[in-house]
């Protein structure tokens, strides 16, 4: 059983050097720590280690500080760990991440049984990464995954999708996405991490020795262009309510009881005869 | 053949929300494909399809595209996308819209991978530029920021986008548009996942991830026992509960519920907040909810300026009306 499981150190957003005037990102000066969902991923990669057996191979894309969240995966018990460290990789957008990520597996463990990723990033957000390597690896896959178990090659997963509480079967290798509802992330021991910092064995890959196409990685693989980032709250206009609490709270009724009773699929707008003011 | 100009829309009709988001994206793509002389398609793949060709259709689409067989029953990601991936390289559509569900989310990854292009997530807005580029604004860091994006190069330009983000269009059930029943093509691929069961939740069986309302406590709250509070609200609003993290330091909840950069990361379409100064450790677990609702003495107070309704009053007092209101209106 060779499980990899992929890990994005992502910035610690209390640290986040940002101007809300022009939300510009300082991003190479923010502290950086493993994203929620990696964490959980790579709960349920050791808890499959430990109870199946086999190895784990904890792989991330980013620059040389991203090392630390590598480092941190070793103390917690991955055998091997791979840094894909290249300027070239840099400003990707899923496209490219996806293709990035496929390459570096087949490179690192053309054998892998199992790869398992977080569902979704604290700094980018768009939990396409997992469906897109999942295509790319062409893998059975299943994403937001809370529970699973394997018997021998048959990996049974549940996960709650769109209101449905789903059990769902494949056979290995296989790709899942973990959500951060389950698999609550142990601690990091501190021998462990002590040991992890002190022994040089984070293997750091750039984009030719994972045979990656050049015109399919990073800014120039990536199909999206940014035009200009900018801080939303300065332009959210938020309608204050200051009188009476009950007034107010008709007052919310009466202006958006369609909106919040289309949202949470009831009727809220229209009050019941006889209690109109 | 050229690339058209036309707008397609993903039909998602598996239930409520899936079904409304649909609708907002109908009406949203409209605007799209009439302002570069496109048609609006809705591409509808699943089975019983025809309540849902007839909604579309009254709810602004030009022309439906329907794959409707008893085999496609049952939500299936490697299925759908081929679908939608052949469907598309036939017809060569400029833009395809889908909304941010879960398997929405699915879908269209898949698709735009297989198509080589590029997908920008949860847009909260969507228009056409000078050169007739579609400009998605989507939101980054928790909704902390906005970032626009192009997709310039790449076709088609794939965008998902989350429930409650437009509004629908009033249905017209007069309006006629065609609508193409087509085969099931040959030698499609099995599907590798086995879909061995699926319950529908009752909204409070939901997880807090995937729920579609959260009432979010903070320490504004006051005090454990007017915390409970919440959860009688929250029952009322079919959602969940959540907390910052002073409540969970106090035990006023349990450490589950805690929201934020060290717990759990939401995306409800609504939610309410009381009693919540806004730290940055907090909101960027929200993931700018559609609809905030906050409660707080405090106008100034972070969250209040996130939010797109601020009650300037105290969290309880505050929960405590809206119980009482809530009861009367869904008693009506």
């Amino acid at each position: 059983m060779h499980i990899v499981v992929c890990l994005k150190q992502v910035p610690m957003v209390s640290e986040l050097p940002w101007d809300p005037r022009t939300g510009r990102l300082m991003r190479g000066q923010a502290e950086g720590m493993m994203n929620p969902a990696c964490k959980h991923a790579l709960e349920a990669a050791l808890r499959l280690k430990e109870e199946h057996g086999g190895s784990l191979t904890a792989l991330c894309m980013g620059p040389p500080e991203a090392e630390e969240v590598l480092r941190e995966a070793l103390a917690l018990g991955a055998d091997e760990a791979v840094l894909l460290c290249d300027p070239r990789l840099a400003g990707a957008d899923t496209l490219a991440t996806s293709h990035t990520l496929a390459r570096a597996i087949q490179a690192v463990a053309p054998d892998f049984d199992l790869a398992l990723l977080g569902c979704t990033t604290t700094d980018s957000e768009t939990g396409q990464v997992g469906p897109q390597l999942a295509e790319e690896l062409d893998l059975p896959a299943a994403f937001n995954v809370e529970h699973l178990e394997l018997t021998g090659r048959a990996l049974t997963v549940r996960r709650v999708y769109d209101g449905f509480l789903e059990t769902l079967e494949m056979d290995l290798p296989a790709l899942l996405t973990i959500t951060t509802q389950e698999f609550a992330p142990r601690e990091t021991p501190l021998g462990g991490l002590e040991r992890a910092f002190a022994q040089a064995s984070v293997r750091v890959m750039d984009a030719e020795a994972i045979g990656a196409s050049l015109d399919r990685v990073g800014d120039k693989g990536s199909a999206g262009r940014m035009l200009r980032v900018y801080s939303p709250t300065a332009q959210k206009k938020c309608v204050l309510l200051t009188g009476a609490v009950k007034k107010s709270v008709q007052e919310l009724f009466e202006r958006y009881g369609d909106r919040l009773g289309g949202l949470i699929g009831q009727d809220l707008a229209s009050e019941e005869e006889g209690h109109d003011q | 053949m050229t690339n058209s100009r036309d707008v397609w829309v993903f039909g998602d009709y598996r239930n409520y929300f899936q079904n409304r988001v649909t609708l907002q994206l109908l009406a949203r793509g409209r605007e799209l494909a009439q302002a570069q002389e496109g048609e609006l398609c809705a591409v509808v793949i699943g089975h019983d399809l025809q309540q849902w060709v007839d909604e579309y259709v009254a709810h602004g689409a030009d022309r439906v595209l329907a794959l409707d067989h008893p085999s496609l029953t049952a939500y299936q990601g490697e299925t759908y996308t081929s679908l939608l991936v052949d469907l598309a390289r036939e017809r060569k559509p400029a833009v395809i819209l889908v909304g941010a569900t879960s398997f929405g989310r699915e879908l269209a990854a898949r698709a735009a991978k297989r198509l080589g292009t590029g997908l920008t997530a949860d847009c909260v807005d969507l228009r056409l530029d000078d050169q007739g580029r579609l400009v998605q604004t989507a939101p980054g860091f928790g909704g902390n920021l906005l970032a626009e994006i192009v997709i310039p190069r790449h076709w088609p330009q794939m965008a998902t986008v989350r429930p409650g983000t437009f509004q629908e269009l009033p249905h017209d059930y007069e309006r006629q548009a065609p609508v193409e029943w087509l085969p099931l093509p040959a030698g499609l691929k099995p599907e590798r996942v086995r879909l061995v069961k699926s319950e529908r939740l009752a909204p409070r069986e939901q997880a807090l991830e995937t729920a579609g309302v959260v009432v979010c406590g903070g320490r504004g709250m006051g005090s454990k026992k007017k915390f409970r509070n919440l959860v009688e609200l929250a029952r009322l609003l079919g959602g969940q509960v959540a907390a910052t993290r002073p409540v969970v330091y106090a035990r006023w909840c349990e450490e589950g519920a805690l929201v934020g950069q060290a717990g759990r990361q939401i995306k409800p379409q609504v939610l309410f907040s009381f009693g919540v100064s806004g730290a940055i450790q907090h909101t960027a677990g929200i993931g700018g909810a559609p609809f905030i609702v906050a409660v707080n003495k405090n106008p100034g107070a972070v969250m209040m300026q996130m939010a797109d309704v601020g009650l300037v009053a105290d969290a309880n007092q505050a929960c405590l009306a809206l119980i009482r209101e809530l009861k009367k209106r869904l008693r009506s």
